[in-house]
């Protein structure tokens, strides 16, 4: 009976670190612009296909990763340029479709440049489970765990502890005021794009190995993603990982002992609930609008 | 003035085109229509089955045709969509008026062109999966690829040879995986064998270990049966693995290619599909009536677009051929005529299996259309 509960925890914590890694990126984007990036599954996706194919064709896997991180951040920056800057007067939400229609172009190039297969990695450290009491997880789950916890402490220490990071939550706060004070807004913003595309691609790169991926791959990972990044209080790192993580894990529970059938459900109720009794997530600050 | 420049140019532009259509008329191709899923998520099914319709016709074409007349065939690409199926269809009776339809891609496009092509008395061959396509008999649609019902009767047939009398039913919660689903249910007991646990996983979960787990703790499971396709077959075989189940695994025809095996790796070793004989050609006797057919049609495929053939390519070519011979039959390019020579197919060696129509059966394959395979180093094995 335990060892059951402990596989559930283990498929949900398996889900749920990945849907928070998708989760991150997110809040990056979001710190510095208020803008949701609904492209941030599609730098996902780039980074797996990217590696994948790679490897595929006989690149080493150190290279390949790092090229598919290169070539994530470029696209990001591109993106930033060429769709998000020319628009910069517009509102907030005219952004947020702009980033709409960019995924649905990033996921066309992805159709053109590679194919409509899956692509598969082979997993970092082999592909025989560990045995807990019992239940069993495979090694690449807590290759998603660490890489997950590695970012929420980097960018911790980089909003907190460097310039460059204060002066993008400064930009967030007041773009105006920012400027005054001598920061460059467009380098911000530019760099935000970057640093959440490399974030997407280095998820993109340790999911793989489990979930496979398509030029698709990128809609579900943006909207559990998203969901996990509302659930936690976007712009809030934390907040993303632990949202993440308890979508994974009522998944997991519910199909367990409720029905697989309604997980989905289950996990949209709990969303549901959170934002109903706390409107900004669970570690959001509260918004103040003055009238 | 403006306005008077407009209409001068429309009023040019409609005598042209009419001139246009009386100059098609003489020369008077068949015309085959065809809405297919190229792109979007079934781009799978519906981008080989243009390519050899494309590769078909223009061969057909180039050795004069059939009665002496070229055919002109014509595809939209629908994304899967049953709202895009409905629009192209009506196009291509309406404004390309077509002489038959060969298509929808999935069961979704099919089911909405279907209504159309009954109203406008169009022959219509479908290229989608489902029994709701031909059950009940619709007087003017047919279809080549076999159903999940046939699937799921192989599947059960070979668990009864083995004495499997409990087993786990995984599937997914979507469109081919849902009506999977349903059909095993509805022929699971002419087999005697139970269900004794039934779960579900959307198409795209990254983990299914806690369903698998249920199904391991259900008590009796002596073997586990999935449905689905895409990715998600392939992290069932992995999570299957990984939690040490230790029955067989049987997965459904919708995972019959390559890509399955490749995806799933070292996992997918001793699982167990039906598939059609297109999937293994050179393992066929050589008594075997299809072995001929597969293997001309393989090379032809391969040799053209240097991709590996899928069973959808083979629907497409199947679909063609039976339309061909019956418009031969007919002698006459006749809507009703090639319907009731379409009708009347017997005994053609397709991709897919025997073709047998009747007017109570508008699919005609037997159940031997199917093979029993099992995954043995990395490669198909036939064992059935």
């Amino acid at each position: 009976m335990f060892a059951a509960f402990l596989q559930y925890l283990f498929s949900g914590l398996t889900s749920g670190a990945i849907y928070a890694l998708a989760g991150l990126g997110f809040a990056i984007i979001y710190n510095a612009s208020h803008v949701i990036n609904f492209a941030q599954g599609e730098f996902i996706m780039i980074g797996g296909m990217a590696t994948a194919t790679m490897v595929a064709a006989g690149t080493p896997v150190p290279v390949a990763i790092a090229l598919a991180m290169a070539a994530s951040m470029l696209v990001g920056v591109a993106l930033e340029k060429f769709a998000i800057e020319p628009a910069r007067n517009a509102d907030v939400v005219t952004i947020i479709i702009i980033t709409i229609g960019a995924s649905i172009f990033l996921r066309g190039g992805a159709q053109l440049l590679w194919d409509k297969e899956f692509h598969a990695l082979p997993a970092f450290s082999g592909e025989t489970p560990i045995g807990i009491l019992g239940a069993t997880l495979m090694p690449q789950s807590l290759w998603v765990f660490g890489v997950a916890g590695l970012a929420i402490v980097v960018l911790w220490w980089f909003f907190n502890r460097t310039l460059f990071g204060k002066a993008m939550l400064a930009t967030s706060h007041n773009r105006l005021a920012a400027q005054l004070v001598g920061i460059g807004v467009k380098k911000v913003l530019l760099a935000s794009f970057a640093l959440s595309a490399l974030l997407g691609a280095v998820g993109g790169i340790v999911v793989t190995p489990i979930t496979f991926t398509n030029y698709e791959a990128g809609i579900m990972l943006g909207l559990k993603g998203f969901s996990a990044a509302v659930l936690g209080g976007l712009g809030n790192g934390t907040g993303a990982i632990v949202g993440g993580l308890i979508v994974g894990i009522a998944e997991a529970l519910a199909s367990g002992y409720l029905s697989s059938a309604y997980k989905d459900a289950i996990a949209f109720l709990i969303i549901l609930f959170v934002l109903f009794f706390m409107p900004s997530g669970l570690f959001g600050k509260r918004g103040t609008d003055r009238v | 003035m403006h306005n008077l420049v407009k209409w001068g140019t429309a009023a040019v532009v409609a005598v042209g085109l009419c001139g246009l259509a009386g100059h098609a008329r003489a020369a008077d191709p068949i015309r085959i229509g065809s809405t297919l899923s190229v792109t979007g998520p079934a781009s799978f099914l519906g981008e080989p089955e243009k390519k050899t319709l494309e590769m078909y016709v223009e061969r057909i074409n180039k050795e004069g045709g059939v009665l002496g007349r070229k055919i002109e065939l014509v595809v939209y690409d629908d994304g899967g969509a049953g709202d895009k199926a409905s629009t192209f269809t009506k196009r291509l009776i309406e404004s390309d008026k077509v002489d038959i339809l060969i298509g929808g891609s999935t069961t979704a496009a099919t089911m909405a062109a279907a209504p159309l092509a009954e109203r406008a008395e169009v022959p219509f061959i479908s290229l989608a999966g489902a029994v709701v396509v031909v059950e009940p008999v619709k007087k003017w649609i047919f279809k080549t690829p076999h159903t999940d019902r046939m699937a799921a009767e192989k599947v059960f047939s070979d668990m009864k040879k083995r004495g499997i009398t409990k087993i786990g039913l995984i599937s997914e919660d979507a469109g081919f995986g849902k009506s999977g689903h349903d059909q095993s249910l509805a022929v699971v007991k002419n087999y005697g064998i139970e269900i004794v646990a039934d779960e579900v996983y959307s198409p795209k979960d990254p983990d299914v270990t806690a369903q698998l787990t249920k199904i391991k703790n259900a008590g009796g499971v002596q073997a586990v049966f999935n449905f689905g396709f895409g990715q998600g077959p392939a992290i069932v075989t992995k999570n299957f693995k990984q939690l040490g189940m230790a029955v067989p695994l049987y997965q459904s025809h919708g995972v019959a290619s390559k890509d399955y095996i490749r995806l799933a790796g070292d996992a997918a070793e001793g699982v167990r599909l039906p598939a059609a004989g297109i999937v293994v050609p050179e393992q066929l006797a050589a008594t075997d009536p299809q072995k001929l057919v597969v293997t001309a049609f393989k090379k032809d495929y391969e040799a053209a677009f240097k991709s590996d053939v899928s069973t959808f390519a083979g629907h497409a070519y199947d679909a063609l051929q039976i339309v061909l011979a019956a418009i031969k039959r007919a002698g006459a390019v006749d809507k009703a005529k090639i319907r009731d020579e379409i009708e009347k197919t017997s005994g053609y060696v397709g991709t897919g299996g025997l073709v047998s129509m009747s007017a109570s059966d508008h699919m005609g394959l037997s159940p031997s259309a199917f093979h029993m395979l099992e995954i043995r180093k990395g490669e198909w094995a036939l064992i059935d």
